[in-house]
């Protein structure tokens, strides 16, 4: 057998290495060609059989041609196109055809009649699919040209009745794309006259193949993308192909129906078998529901979205689409649905919710009810329990978009989303409390209601809990009772899984600022105070008691009366609360202790108006700094420093502008070290003398580079503007850099690369930022692209000189701050870094460490933001944590809930590890366009690499680990 | 005209019986009878079956029986709505002649399966924190595993800590085959199954006599289902005392048993041996039972298109109740025979026939390749019936074969006109009014003095006595009879005045 399996092999490898030989003296001949044509040319002909020549067009085809050589080699093809007998070798070269035509640069006009010649001559079906094909790229490439259209869709008219599927779904596909309605179309055959690209395509609906049926519909969608008007003709036809046997047909039936829906929304449409008429809207709605109980799952999924969006529907339509047992026929008038309502009330179906309740009744008028009702009854009810969770979540996703544009309908559908919180799969039950939150504005839960929500406060999946307790957050309840078992299930939940402290406590302190009226005559019980006696002090560190208080504290807020419930030792943990947890606890106005708490109820009155002010200030701290004229100005340093000092406390105070307020913070700090940088002593000294500030100026060009690569990226909001001001800073260091490198190295060869380097960077900025260069006037670049010219014809060591001069001649840049700018935050929530007992493992072996970090104002985090390890004696990791690690529970917020794994080798003693988020960012600072393809053989490296780096937004997390050695 | 005959012999218009026999093309097929073990059951040549998911218990398939080009699809039981561990049934635009459904629950339309599941859960968890014990009655199969399901994930949701037993001997057994058929339950379970499979139950164990005296809540699975006897009724018995615990009923109970009685709020339960029991335990029913509702039976026959339908193992009265729905939504009918009658019903096969190749190509070249829907055209072939084959040919072939000669038959008829003008002037007024009026046919003047429609030759002579009157001479090829005889019906009637 072994034997056997090795000689295999060997027969494998050895099929391998044949291949390569053959390719050899093709690749050698490609090289050596002077143009493209001429090259395929010379290989055709050699082609002595089909399948020769289909190899040299599938080697020809991986490479691109250049747009200027296109129409010799579309020549080529054609020619050989004519002297081939092979059906395969002649679609290659068709479809080759279809893909040259797309090239870049190249008009295809000038081969539109070359292809439509060959099409009259063409005698096998599949070529004349790909011929027409081909026809379909190049129209869509011609798109002002309205003889080349005409001429193109004459020629699909003339193939529309071939016999091969594929030709005619080609025709069909071309008639979408390039079809007008205006313009009158073919003469049809029988002479009847004119007619136009939709009727052409409605024939093709009741096509005997499916394939061809879908084409034309998918044809006629493709007509309404493409901004023309669909007739109302249509909408009988597209609801008769509902039914069609094909899935694919039903489906892009659905979305058809559903377009026409959308475009005559208030037309009249009979009711066959009845003389009732009814809008199209409904009509089509009732159409669409039943196709939610198709055969087909993806027909389902179809429906189900559809429905989602068709908000004009009637709203007794709507709210049959939540009860199956409603047997009334859709389509009769409001009377009959109430006749209906009543038959069910007394009975006729049983719920099979109680026992023995189907016993037969005596009959009643069956022509008023109507089992399956061709309409929307129970639609979501069916959607809902759908066997694929597809269906469900498209369903449920439905629900949302209706309930969100009608208040009564979120009120009934609110039982169904409910249900839905005990969904078999997760992503099912998650999705459906999201959707709750949404249209929690419209609904006030009943007490039984919250009941089954709060049931679900147990689930052991975090999420589901998570989405819970933010649903809690926007939900409105009736009464006292309900607040008291949201509190009582809330507690019972933090005591089962005491990681949700946070989340618990949040969601509390919503709810009592929500409802401050149904938790006053809660109070003396939960904080079990007594008329009489004295009670003893709770526990100030017991997570439970900590959540009552936000409750209460919260209600308070709104509620000025409540405080005179509380007793003592509740003041003080109030004052203890409101500095620990001061994001939960909201200042309170409290009688007799105004002046403790004086500065808070300042503080209190910090709204919008305050906002205002901060934002003022903000503008004009900047002005401030911008009145400094040059960068060596006396006092210029102490305003700065003072200005940068003031910004970092706004950013503290005010949490609405801390983005912007740290953002020209650290824009003045870096203005602030280049000034530093560039004192008159440093630069009058000799060289040798002056080492250490020498040294000092170095580390504050680094610094600068730094301080730009986080104002770059840490910031959201940032408009090209900002990024020129930034890229300036950079330019400037970058300036610093190279003046310092020529102080103090030795040689010019370094200098020499150097200096190029620089001079690249001020064209790449020239080219970035083109359109912002008006507003950069009198800064130091501007006054470098004067000097252009000069500098890069001059010799380094006086390029050195200029430069120095121009940067302690150059002003400060004021900067313009954007509408909205947030600085990219993250907190790790979990590890905490409080644990004493270390982590202990095997070394060699790997420990999962369990992080949990909100991020906020980070764009793509998928991408950008890792994790960091750092063991102490000095080793770092990067961990790239997988996309579905990321949640999004809200705009600008991520959460990310990971695993990392730790190794290490063995320790004697536990130590600490620290563990960071990083934010990763990489700018190609020369954005030159790619060589791409070509048959050039220098291939030059892009003049400056991707610059890459990571940001480290996050405090460090100390966490205690202990490798243990293997035992043996 | 041939027929499909079907007699139920157990389940017509009944519960619980089956049996049903249908003979079709020639063939009788029993059906729902029980296997006979040991015996091969022939399935001959000309026999197609083809199964579909039922969704009632694992395995159950709705079969699609064909005959020829005559069918019958039997449903068995089945159920429309997927459950916690199965799919829902499903079938093609099959259009069977006969649809044979079980309507067991042909009045109900039940509330959403949710809903009831809710209610359940909500049910158990109240009374296991409460600390009682919920026994729930079930028959081994079906039932069983899907509240095995529906408990074991929501204790694994919700961390439960009580325990959950389920009776040994046949679910233990059914609960195997559920683990090997995995690729037959829901969309859940399949995709579970590739971390682990969802029928090695975490918190489920095997249930042991003795443990029902234990303290504590738990929720025990027990059968039979209805409380008639084994173990159900004795653990029944041991905790029917306490006013904590509940009995859960899952399914349907026969009249008669302990089942039944709670049900219908029976407070004292006379027990063999004259001893009496005290029922104090919470009674509850629910639905689980998985047939298909009223709605599922319609949503089935939407979904095969029928074209008869027939209702057995029901009782007859909601079947009446069905009946006249079912007929009044789709129009087609409905039968309900009870056991031993015997419902005919004709049907209307398709008779494949082979036609030339020649022929077909030779139609093609005359109308177009592809069929027009608004424009149905006639073919003219010969049916050659030979040897159990059917063939179409064309004439000139069948002729050829059959060594004929071939006979032309022509009509010719008279048709007397009155028209002053000369006679090739008239003509020439017949030639224009034909022209107007049948559009779509080719219509020649021929120098000769003749006026050629299609094949039909209209000449004009004027009479010997009456120069005003024409007599129009047709002259029309048997093959074109339709057109002829319409022809001289119109020229029968004059032309119109303004002609020129």
């Amino acid at each position: 057998m072994a034997a056997h399996l090795k000689k295999r092999v060997y027969e494998e490898f050895s099929k391998v290495v044949q291949i390569p030989h053959e390719e050899a003296p093709a690749k050698k001949l490609r090289l050596s060609k002077p143009s493209k044509s001429a090259a395929l040319h010379i290989d055709l002909c050699k082609a002595t059989n089909s399948t020769d020549a289909l190899q040299y067009l599938l080697q020809f085809a991986r490479k691109p041609v250049e747009a200027e050589s296109v129409e010799g080699v579309v020549r080529i093809l054609l020619e050989h196109y004519y002297k081939e007998t092979d059906n395969s070798v002649r679609l290659k070269i068709a479809s080759l055809l279809g893909l040259l035509s797309k090239t870049q640069g190249f008009s295809p006009d000038c081969i539109v009649d070359d292809a439509i010649n060959t099409l009259n001559n063409e005698k096998s079906h599949q070529v004349l699919a790909q011929l027409l094909d081909t026809l379909l790229v190049i129209g869509t490439q011609l798109p002002e040209s309205p003889a080349v259209r005409q001429r193109l869709i004459e020629m699909a008219c003339k193939h529309l009745s071939d016999t091969y599927f594929g030709v005619r779904n080609k025709c069909l596909q071309l008639l979408g794309c390039l079809g007008t309605v205006d313009t009158p179309l073919t003469k049809d055959n029988e002479g009847l006259g004119v007619r136009d690209v939709q009727s052409v395509i409605s024939d093709y609906f009741g096509d005997q193949d499916p394939r061809v049926r879908t084409a034309a519909i998918k044809a006629m969608l493709q007509l309404h993308e493409r901004g023309m008007k669909i007739y109302q003709i249509i909408y009988d036809q597209a609801c008769r192909l509902l039914s069609d046997d094909y899935e694919q047909v039903r489906s892009a039936a659905v979305q058809m129906v559903w377009v026409l829906s959308q475009l005559y929304p208030e037309s009249i449409v009979p009711i066959p078998s009845s003389n009732e008429e009814i809008r199209l809207v409904d009509d089509s709605f009732g159409k669409i529901s039943h196709m939610v109980s198709d055969g087909s799952w993806m027909v389902r999924v179809q429906a189900a979205k559809t429905l989602g969006s068709m908000l004009q529907v009637s709203p007794h339509f709507l709210e049959q689409t939540l009860d199956k047992k409603l047997m009334s026929d859709l389509r009769r008038k409001r009377t009959a649905h109430e006749r209906a309502k009543e038959l069910y009330a007394s009975g006729e179906f049983s719920s099979g919710r109680k026992w023995a309740d189907d016993a037969p009744k005596e009959k009643v008028d069956t022509n008023a009810v109507n089992l399956i009702a061709s309409g929307a009854c129970g639609a979501f009810v069916h959607g809902l329990e759908d066997e694929m969770y597809e269906v469900r979540i498209a369903a449920v996703e439905a629900l949302c978009l209706l309930a969100r544009s009608s208040p009564s309908f979120a009120e009934k559908c609110l039982d169904f989303l409910v249900d839905m919180f005990n969904d078999e799969i997760e992503e099912v039950r998650l999705q459906s409390i999201h959707v709750l939150r949404e249209i929690s504005t419209h609904i006030t839960l009943r007490e039984d209601q919250l009941d089954t929500v709060l049931a679900v406060l147990e689930d052991s999946s975090r999420d589901i809990r998570e989405a819970l307790h933010e649903l809690l957050c926007y939900t409105n309840v009736s009464t006292k009772e309900c607040i008291q078992l949201a509190l009582l299930e809330l507690l019972k939940n933090l005591n089962k899984y005491p990681t949700d402290r946070n989340s618990v406590w949040k969601c509390l302190k919503f709810l009592g600022s929500r409802h401050p009226t149904l938790v006053l005559p809660l109070v003396p019980e939960l904080l079990s105070t007594h008329p009489y006696f004295d009670t003893p002090e709770p526990d100030m560190d017991d997570p439970a008691y900590i959540a009552v208080l936000v409750l209460v504290f919260n209600a308070a807020k709104s509620c000025p009366t409540l405080p005179a419930l509380f007793s003592d030792h509740t003041f003080r943990h109030y004052a203890y609360l409101r500095d620990s947890l001061s994001h939960l606890v909201p200042p309170l106005r409290l009688p007799g202790r105004k002046q403790l708490y004086g500065l808070d109820s300042v503080d209190s009155g910090c709204g919008s108006g305050s906002v205002e002010s901060a934002r003022l200030f903000l503008q004009q701290s900047l002005n401030r700094v911008s009145t400094i004229q040059n960068l060596e100005a006396p006092g210029a340093q102490d305003l700065l420093d003072f200005t940068i000092r003031d910004l970092q406390r706004l950013g503290e105070l005010q949490t609405e502008l801390a983005g912007a307020a740290d953002f020209c913070a650290t824009y003045l700090r870096c203005q602030l070290l280049l000034m530093k940088a560039l004192q008159e002593k440093l630069w009058n000294m000799a060289v040798p003398l002056c080492l250490k500030q020498n040294a000092m100026a170095t580390a504050a060009a680094r610094q600068i580079l730094e301080e730009t690569y986080k104002l770059e990226f840490l910031y959201s909001g940032l408009e090209s503007r900002q990024v020129a001001t930034i890229h300036h800073v950079r330019l400037q260091a970058k300036a610093l850099q190279l003046v310092l490198t020529a102080r103090t190295r030795r040689g010019l060869e370094p200098l020499i690369s150097s200096s190029e380097k620089f001079l690249q960077e001020v064209e790449s900025f020239q080219r970035l930022f083109l359109t912002e260069l008006p507003h950069l006037q009198d800064s130091f670049v501007e006054k470098v692209l004067e000097l252009m010219p000069r500098l890069s014809s001059c010799k380094p060591v006086e390029l050195v000189k200029i430069l120095q001069t121009t940067l302690r001649q150059s002003g400060l840049l004021q900067l313009k701050l954007p509408e909205q700018i947030h600085r990219a935050t993250a907190t790790i929530i979990e590890p905490t870094g409080e644990s004493d007992n270390p982590l202990r493992f095997t070394t060699g072996l790997v420990v999962a460490l369990d992080i949990d970090a909100t991020l906020e104002h980070v764009q793509d985090p998928q991408n950008t933001v890792k994790v960091q390890v750092l063991y102490p004696d000095g080793q770092s990791h990067v961990i790239q944590p997988k996309p579905g690690d990321f949640r999004k529970p809200g705009p600008d917020r991520h959460r990310l809930i990971t695993q990392v794994y730790l190794s290490h080798t063995a320790w004697t003693e536990p130590c600490q590890i620290e563990v960071r988020l990083l934010l990763a960012y990489s700018s190609s600072s020369s954005s030159s366009s790619k060589p791409g393809w070509s048959d050039s053989t220098d291939s030059l490296p892009p003049p400056e690499a991707a610059i890459e780096g990571t940001i480290p937004f996050s405090k460090p997390v100390k966490v205690y680990i202990m490798p243990k050695p293997a035992r043996r | 005209m041939p027929e499909i005959k079907v007699t139920p012999l157990g389940a017509g218009q009944d519960v619980g019986r089956s049996c049903i026999l249908v003979s079709i093309g020639g063939k009788n097929i029993m059906l729902d009878c029980g296997m006979h073990m040991g015996f091969n059951d022939d399935v001959d040549d000309e026999l197609e079956i083809k199964a579909y998911y039922a969704g009632h218990v694992l395995g159950a398939a709705m079969v699609h029986i064909k005959v020829g080009s005559e069918s019958v699809v039997y449903t068995g039981d089945y159920n429309m709505t997927p459950d916690r561990h199965l799919g829902a049934a499903w079938i093609d635009k099959c259009r069977p002649d006969i649809l044979i459904s079980e309507s067991t629950y042909a009045t109900t339309i039940r509330d959403s399966k949710r809903c009831r599941e809710r209610d359940f859960l909500k049910k158990v968890h109240e009374t296991v924190e409460r600390g009682g014990k919920v026994l729930i009655p079930v028959f081994a199969l079906g039932r069983a595993q899907e509240l095995c399901i529906l408990l074991e994930t929501f204790w694994e949701r919700m961390n439960l800590k009580a325990p959950i037993y389920f009776s040994t001997g046949l679910t233990e057994k059914a609960n195997h085959y559920y683990k090997l058929f995995i690729t037959w339950t829901n969309q859940k379970i399949r995709k579970t199954f590739v971390q682990r499979n969802m029928f090695e139950f975490k918190h489920i164990k095997a249930f042991d006599r003795s443990y029902a005296d234990n303290p504590g809540p738990m929720v025990v699975f027990a059968t039979p289902g209805m409380l008639h006897a084994g173990q159900s009724l004795q653990i029944f018995k041991k905790w029917a005392g306490n006013d904590k615990n509940m009995v859960i009923m899952p399914g349907y109970c026969v009249q008669g048993t302990i089942g039944h009685k709670i049900l219908n709020g029976q407070r004292k339960l006379e027990m063999e041996g004259r001893a009496t029991l005290d029922v104090k335990l919470q009674v509850e029913y629910m639905s689980f039972s998985a047939h298909a509702d009223a709605k599922g039976i319609m949503q089935l026959i939407r979904m095969a298109e029928p074209r008869n339908m027939l209702l057995v193992h029901g009782e007859a009265v909601k079947m009446e109740f069905l009946k006249g729905k079912i007929e009044q939504e789709f129009s087609i009918n409905c039968y309900m025979p009870a056991n031993g009658e015997t419902e005919t019903v004709s049907t209307n096969p398709s008779v494949p026939v082979d036609i030339s190749l020649n022929l077909l190509k030779r139609e093609m070249a005359l109308g177009g390749p592809l069929p027009d829907p608004k424009k149905p055209r006639t073919m003219h072939g010969t049916l050659i019936m030979k040897e159990n084959s059917l063939r179409l040919v064309s004439p000139e072939q069948a002729l050829k074969e059959l060594g004929l000669n071939e006979h032309q038959l022509r009509f010719t008829c008279r048709v007397q006109l009155q028209d002053p003008h000369s006679d090739p002037d008239t003509l020439h007024r017949i030639y224009t009014h034909l022209k107007s009026v049948l559009k779509g046919y080719t219509i020649q003047h021929l120098p000769d003095g003749t006026v050629m429609v299609e094949s039909i030759v209209i000449k004009v002579s004027s009479s010997a006595e009456d120069t005003n009157t024409k007599v129009l001479l047709l002259s029309w090829s048997y093959q074109d009879e339709d057109l002829g005889s319409f022809l001289s019906t119109l020229l029968k009637k004059g032309l119109p005045s303004g002609l020129c």
